[in-house]
């Protein structure tokens, strides 16, 4: 790299754009210098480093908000800078955030090097943060397999124990084969985009503009169509949606818990940030990706409810949960195509998501014992009477993943519902609404394991009651979880700015 | 400034809840919650004698506030017309003897108790003071939330299963009258959920034959579960026999009546054409179903809570009827056999309880004789039965007689079997209380009076059953002091009805 070259990129100015992922990057690299440097004594400092330090970030990008750049593209178009991706900038430093203080949490109860974990956790979500404002087949393909590779280690962290590594290593071979299904669709929109001959091509045939402008001028063209399901399948493994939702349960089960937190929010809304933003690029074929994902939504939507049935272990019940509101936002996906009300309805969704999702995970954070993937519903039994504000936050969290009023996930269920109405999707919402009455009855049951009090049975001689491992609530700790829930009662009242700014766009 | 009524009725409930939630100590719990349920009720009367009259169809105490997702629509917005008037009155005094009974009930962890009925209370008022649609739903869920926690952790017999079935049963009827809501947020070209500017909108250019058909019968299958039309009723009588006394009073007394008021507030004005594409149907499925077959099964009831939740299950039959007659009468009829209902099914609820307190039953086998040890429960209980079945005098008479008239004119095979209805519920309703009351004791009851002798109604059982009869006893008296701003209202808002062709109406 000539001298020259520096200054002209210096001079054009292209880094403050992406100012927020390059300080997380940096704040990981001083993680790992911090760690060197300082005293084995101290290393309990870093993670509030960590956590002070995303705080900061985080504030700096709410400050600047309203300045960041919209519609621009910067990087020779690799990026496109957009209300979705500044929105989502935002949406993934809170996650890491989050995933960071129940990493403290979760952490203290193991023999584990803790600092790689918070570095990890950062980096992979500066690549989720680039992701959502990709605008090139390259990359997106970079951003994903460096949110991906993070994701390899971090689901095995606990390397002590079978069952995360055997989740490593599902995830690592199912991660491997869904790679290598998007590639393919990649190559092939990149062959026929830049194959002469054909209307609209172009030698940028990865930019996605371009793209558009071929499948724009080439209705039905069979490779690009084959590309476009590739594609699309290869996101669906992100999000975990029919067919590709096999490796959830296990992956999550096995994983420490903020790692299962972090696969559930921020692996699952990068999928989603993607999806819209593919949604947009593969307009032209609008028909075939509306058919693609409206028998993906139905599919995705009846079977996560009805396997969240029969689970015990929480982790399972909340991953497979999880895939039924991937089959909601996909019917959200949907309906963007017909109406803008729907774009507004999946961020909010997800956002009351995030809300919920870390309220329960932090709940179970506290819960679990030692061997991170036994969490069982029995384990919670009594916790209501023992733990109130455990309880309370852990109710708070289930009634407003399945959709109760007055919280924030029935708002967003709302927003779903009444965009894919002005969409006339009559069938998908009919769906919808089978899936969320499903999904009362665990969701309910996890409540009712919490609070109402069951039979158990009576003690043998010499037999003593066995103790559940719940950690006493810190003070980050308990703080988070009470905004988290406060949040989320808040949203269900009252939607404000966010939601004028989600809808009004 | 003027204080807003109607916000705190909905606010005091709320916040004495969120007090007690917050940690107060029980003692200064107790004496907030009278507070907490004694002003809804107050403010109940207060508009109820101080309502405008000449009004209309329109709202008084009208305000709006800046809550909600206003991008979309949806704003807080309070007012009462002369239709949702008697129901507020009726969420406001069945709250108060609810929270009465349910504070000298000494439940186990009473703070809790009261904290959910507090809730259940504001959400209560909010149902019926809300003129925007989506906030109607939106407090009902508020309300129907800590009904399943409070039948899952005090319960009686069965709990566990009849919150689940609760649940799912009521979730999915307020799920499919959401979607019916939705339908006429958008197809009214409106894509607002205030109830005014619908109904002007509607008036002017009334939304397709085709898509009221749909709507009205989203509306109907999903009001229809909520208020347990026949065969979609089961949770009713299991919910209620497993439901403690005060979630019971307020859930089938207040509750339950949200469907009813649906239809009749914005189903009926809004869609009169779907309304007549599915009346026949509504009304079969009442009077065969609600009526004549679920009113067979509560004669072969053997259990006490059983057969007062089956015997309301067969009264909405004659809701139902009312509504499916789509006239100003009819509907009217409907609006106060609602309030009349309310009060006597909550009475009985109350009274049932007391009186397991006393028998350590409810199975009506064994029982018997009561009335010498318990003159005043007795008297209390045969009048709360007389006015269930519907004797003059009480409240229930009126909403009932204007029901059938109505029905004759729309079908007079239907009325003949609605009347029949009466007969059934006097023979369940006379039996229950000779069977508890009058004749030699069983040996069961014997036994447990002889260990335990019962004695009579104490004043803080007596209070709030004395609330809930002289409510009944009132408006049974006098019930212009209901029907007439509700005929107002009803007239100016269903001119739709009545322009409709004859050969829709009676088809």
């Amino acid at each position: 790299m000539t001298p020259e070259l520096l200054q002209a990129a210096a001079a054009s100015n292209q880094w403050a754009a992406i100012f927020p992922e390059l300080m997380l990057g940096c704040l990981a690299l001083l993680l790992l210098v911090l760690e060197i440097v300082l005293p084995k004594q101290q290393h309990d400092l870093i993670p509030t480093v960590a956590i002070l330090g995303q705080v900061g970030i985080l504030g700096a990008v709410i400050l600047r908000f309203a300045g960041l750049p919209v519609d621009v593209t910067t990087f020779n178009g690799l990026l496109l800078h957009s209300d979705l991706g500044n929105f989502m900038r935002v949406f993934f430093l809170l996650t890491s955030t989050l995933v960071s203080v129940l990493g403290v949490v979760a952490l203290a109860k193991q023999r584990m090097p803790k600092i790689e974990f918070f570095a990890i956790t950062m980096v992979v979500s500066a690549a989720m943060m680039l992701l959502a404002q990709s605008n090139h087949f390259v990359l997106l393909f970079v951003a994903l397999e460096t949110i991906t590779v993070g994701f390899y280690i971090l689901v095995s962290y606990t390397r002590t124990n079978p069952l995360s590594l055997e989740a490593g290593l599902k995830y690592l071979i199912m991660g491997a084969l869904s790679s290598a299904i998007l590639l393919f669709g990649i190559v092939l929109l990149y062959g026929v985009g830049g194959a002469r001959g054909l209307a609209g091509t172009s030698m940028e045939s990865m930019n996605f503009s371009s793209v558009r402008l071929f499948l724009a001028a080439n209705p039905d063209n069979l490779l690009a169509s084959i590309g476009i399901v590739l594609v699309l399948s290869g996101v669906a493994f992100k999000i975990g949606a029919l067919p590709f939702q096999i490796w959830i349960p296990d992956v999550y089960q096995g994983a420490p818990t903020p790692v299962t937190a972090f696969l559930a929010v921020g692996s699952k809304a990068a999928g989603f940030a993607l999806l819209l933003l593919l949604a947009h690029v593969f307009g032209p074929y609008q028909d075939l990706v509306v058919k693609v994902l409206t028998v993906m939504a139905v599919a995705t939507i009846l079977f996560g409810n009805v396997a969240a049935l029969t689970q015990h272990n929480v982790k399972r019940l909340i991953g497979l949960s999880g895939v039924s509101h991937a089959g909601y936002l996909l019917v959200g996906v949907i309906a963007s195509f017909y109406t803008p009300l729907a774009f507004g309805g999946v961020l909010f969704y997800l956002f009351a998501y995030l809300l919920a999702s870390f309220a329960v995970f932090g709940v179970m954070t506290h819960v679990s014992g030692a061997d991170d993937a036994d969490q069982e519903l029995d384990h919670y039994s009594d916790l209501g009477k023992t733990h109130p504000f455990l309880g309370a936050v852990l109710a708070i969290g289930l009634g407003s993943l399945a959709g109760i009023p007055p919280l924030a996930g029935f708002m967003g269920k709302l927003v779903i519902f009444l965009a894919a109405f002005q969409a006339g999707l009559h069938g998908l919402l009919l769906v919808s609404i089978i899936g969320v009455t499903i999904s009362i009855y665990y969701y309910f049951g996890w409540i009712k394991a919490a609070f109402f009090s069951t039979w158990k049975p009576p003690l043998a001689e010499g037999e003593t009651a066995p103790v559940l491992p719940r950690t006493v609530v810190g003070v980050t700790a308990g703080a988070t979880l009470a905004a988290l829930a406060l949040a989320s009662i808040l949203f269900g009242f009252y939607q404000g700015p966010l939601g004028e700014w989600l809808v009004m766009r | 400034m003027q204080i807003d009524l109607l916000l705190l009725s909905i606010l005091a409930p709320l916040a004495v809840a969120l007090a007690i939630g917050l940690g107060l100590p029980k003692r200064f719990s107790v004496m907030l919650s009278y507070v907490g349920f004694a002003v809804p009720a107050a403010i109940a009367l207060h508009v109820w004698y101080h309502f405008p009259v000449g009004l209309g169809g329109d709202y008084a105490y009208e305000s709006v506030y800046g809550l909600g997702f206003q991008a979309l629509g949806i704003q807080l917005k309070l007012g009462l017309n002369g239709i949702s008037l008697p129901l507020f009155v009726l969420a406001g005094l069945v709250g108060l003897a609810a929270g009465l009974y349910a504070i000298q009930s000494g439940a186990e962890r009473l703070k809790i108790y009261l904290m959910l009925l507090l809730i259940m209370q504001g959400g209560l008022m909010g149902v019926f003071a809300s003129i925007d649609i989506f906030f109607f739903y939106f407090f009902h869920e508020l309300a129907l939330i800590p009904t399943f926690i409070m039948v899952g952790i005090w319960g009686g017999r069965d709990r566990n299963y009849a919150a689940m079935k609760m649940t799912i049963y009521l979730t999915a009827g307020a799920m499919l009258s959401l979607i019916g809501l939705i339908s006429i947020y958008y197809q009214s070209g409106l894509e607002s959920f205030d109830m005014v500017s619908l109904r002007n909108q509607i008036a002017e250019n009334g939304i397709a034959a085709s898509s009221q058909n749909f709507i009205f019968g989203l509306l109907m299958v999903g009001f229809g579960i909520l208020v347990s039309l026949w065969p979609m009723h089961t949770w009713a009588p299991l919910g209620y026999g497993a439901a403690p006394s005060s979630a019971a009073m307020l859930h089938a007394g207040v509750l339950k009546k949200f469907g009813l008021y649906g239809l009749v507030q914005i189903a009926l004005p809004l869609l009169p054409v779907g309304a007549g594409h599915w009346a026949m149907i509504l009304a079969t499925l009442a009077v065969v179903g609600n009526v004549i077959i679920v009113g067979l099964i509560t004669i072969a009831q053997r259990d006490l809570k059983q057969v007062i939740g089956y015997s309301s299950v067969m009264h909405m039959g004659y809701a139902f009827l009312g509504i499916a007659c789509m006239s100003v009468l009819g509907a009217g009829g409907v609006v106060l056999m609602m309030v009349a209902h309310g009060l006597s099914v909550a009475l009985l609820f109350l009274l049932s309880t007391s009186i397991y307190h006393r028998t350590s039953t409810f199975d009506l086998d064994d029982m018997g004789g009561l009335a010498k040890q318990a003159p005043v429960l007795s008297a209390f209980f045969v009048a709360g039965t007389m006015a269930s079945i519907g004797l003059p005098g009480f409240a229930n008479f009126w909403g009932e007689l204007a029901i059938f008239v109505a029905a004759w004119e729309f079908s007079p095979w239907l009325t003949v079997g609605a009347v029949a209805g009466v007969v059934i519920s006097a023979i369940y309703g006379l039996r229950a209380a000779a069977r508890v009351f009058f004749g030699p004791a069983s040996e069961q009851f014997a036994k447990v009076a002889a260990e335990k002798p019962p004695v009579d109604l104490r004043w803080g059982e007596k209070v709030p059953a004395l609330i809930l009869l002289i409510a009944l006893l009132f408006v049974g008296f006098w019930p212009k002091s209901i029907s007439t701003p509700l005929n107002a209202a009803l007239e100016a808002i269903y001119p739709a009805l009545q322009a409709l062709p004859v050969e829709v109406v009676s088809k």
